[in-house]
């Protein structure tokens, strides 16, 4: 199940991914004009208020949310993953930790020990905030050139987000991170360079 | 009981086509179910059937009509882009009607329409046996392939299309998979009994699994020690093969639903309630 060779790394100072003047929603445009791009070996977060649109604009990065006006540049060949907010509705699924992170290609052996027991439990034995680390470590640490991480230290307490802030400083120097986070603090803690969303 | 009779010669064929049958089709259920498509099942299962007895009233070779009735069906599905059981009730109830006005108006098709919805194994001969072996040889292989992928697509939804790949030919590929197997399936035990085998080992392996790959060991092993023992019981005392397996495998599910009950407390004794 590992995908090690899909894993182009950070190639060139060219953007991987620029959004100019995107319009985006679904049934209509709920979010932009907005523009930025994120190169590689960066992090950046969307910033803005409750229902600014900040998830619907990575959204439209993935493909899942509908590009109303602008254009989305993509570097050919770009491997993304998307850790979405939602957590899984798939419990009953019977998947071990081990096999959620296999799936995406993610590195289960730099796990800290103290979520290595995770690995061989089923996810519906899982916590909520268990599961959510175990989601944005498959994203985080999956052979991609893009990471996009959608509220990832929803349900997780302050030591697995001091676990995120350690990993996303790890990955940044081999892959680019867009986040969302209503998480000040974490935002702040990763340097991130922030785009605001939803202010004029 | 005689335990021997299964590998007489006679019997022998259709014991080990049925067995083939009873590991292959619990491995397409998990992933049909993983789908939340179960259903798959018995749309593919009834279409099969209606495709063959089609071919036979046409003259062509049985298995052929019911894998190209069952094969269009699924590439129809996943033209239109369906997912999820609607498509399916459609289809199943479409080869049901047909099936049955078949039946109503082609009398020399009526054999083999007690054969496909009675599940007569004993009347399979070297031809099912082969190309069941052959499906499961097959199949392997492309699970193999699709495993991952069918997993990566239900568990991270955005994966492929985040990096501008689409999993639509992965979907059709088991589709069409799921279709070939249910329709050389339905050839040798017959509607219900194919349906059976593909959605009762997943339920209980889906319960009882810690991981996915020893889900799908419990449903291989569920659906080959209930199937060997429906054989046997319908063999030993005469009745036709295809219902005794679908009692036996409601049994069970049943067994199997208590004992997750009392292993989770619940069935145990209320001391509140008189």
């Amino acid at each position: 199940m590992a995908a090690a060779h899909l894993w182009a790394g950070p190639m060139s100072a060219a953007p991987c991914i620029e959004l100019q003047r995107v319009e985006a929603g679904y049934d209509t445009p709920v979010v932009g004009p907005l523009s930025f791009a994120l190169g590689a070996g960066e992090v950046v977060a969307l910033w803005g208020p409750n229902g600014s649109g900040k998830t619907t604009a990575m959204n439209a990065i993935s493909g899942s949310a509908r590009v109303f006006a602008g254009t989305i540049s993509r570097r050919p060949g770009l491997r993304v993953s998307h850790q979405q907010q939602n957590p899984l509705p798939l419990r009953d699924i019977p998947l071990s930790g081990r096999e959620l992170l296999a799936l995406t290609g993610g590195d289960a052996q730099t796990l800290p020990d103290s979520l290595q027991p995770l690995l061989t439990r089923r996810l519906s034995e899982l916590s909520g905030g268990q599961l959510q680390l175990l989601q944005v470590w498959a994203c985080l640490t999956a052979p991609v050139d893009v990471a996009l991480l959608d509220e990832p230290t929803n349900n997780v307490d302050a030591a697995g987000v001091a676990l995120l802030e350690q990993v996303i400083a790890r990955e940044r120097h081999r892959r680019a991170i867009l986040l969302v986070s209503h998480d000040r603090r974490f935002v702040e803690a990763l340097g991130a360079r922030i785009v605001a969303v939803g202010e004029s | 009981m005689n335990w021997t009779a299964m590998f007489e010669p006679m019997f022998f064929t259709p014991f080990v086509t049925g067995l083939l049958v009873a590991a292959v089709l619990p491995v397409l259920g998990m992933y049909l179910r993983l789908r939340e498509e179960w259903l798959a099942a018995l749309a593919f299962a009834q279409l099969a059937a209606a495709g063959s007895l089609a071919a036979a009233i046409a003259g062509a070779p049985v298995l052929v009509g019911g894998l190209a009735l069952s094969g269009v069906a699924a590439t129809a599905k996943a033209w239109l882009a369906q997912s999820g059981n609607n498509g399916y009730a459609i289809l199943m109830v479409a080869g049901w009607g047909a099936s049955v006005l078949m039946l109503a108006n082609a009398p020399l098709a009526d054999h083999l329409g007690h054969a496909l919805f009675d599940g007569q194994l004993y009347f399979t001969d070297a031809s099912n046996l082969w190309s069941m072996a052959a499906f499961a040889v097959v199949g392997a292989l492309l699970m193999r392939w699709l495993s991952r992928k069918l997993l990566l697509e239900r568990m991270f939804p955005d994966f492929f299309r985040a990096s501008g790949l689409s999993a639509a030919r992965y979907h059709l590929a088991f589709d069409l998979l799921a279709a070939a197997g249910l329709a050389f399936a339905t050839a040798s035990v017959g509607v219900m009994a194919a349906f059976t085998l593909v959605f009762v080992p997943t339920m209980i392996a889906y319960h009882w699994g810690r991981s996915w790959r020893q889900s799908l060991s419990i449903a291989v092993v569920v659906g080959m020690i209930a199937y060997v023992v429906a054989f046997q019981i319908a063999l030993t005392q005469d009745q036709p093969f295809g219902p005794v397996l679908v009692v036996t495998m409601v049994i069970v599910a049943t067994a199997a639903w208590i004992l997750r009950k009392l292993a989770s407390g619940k069935l145990r004794r209320n001391p509140t309630r008189p």
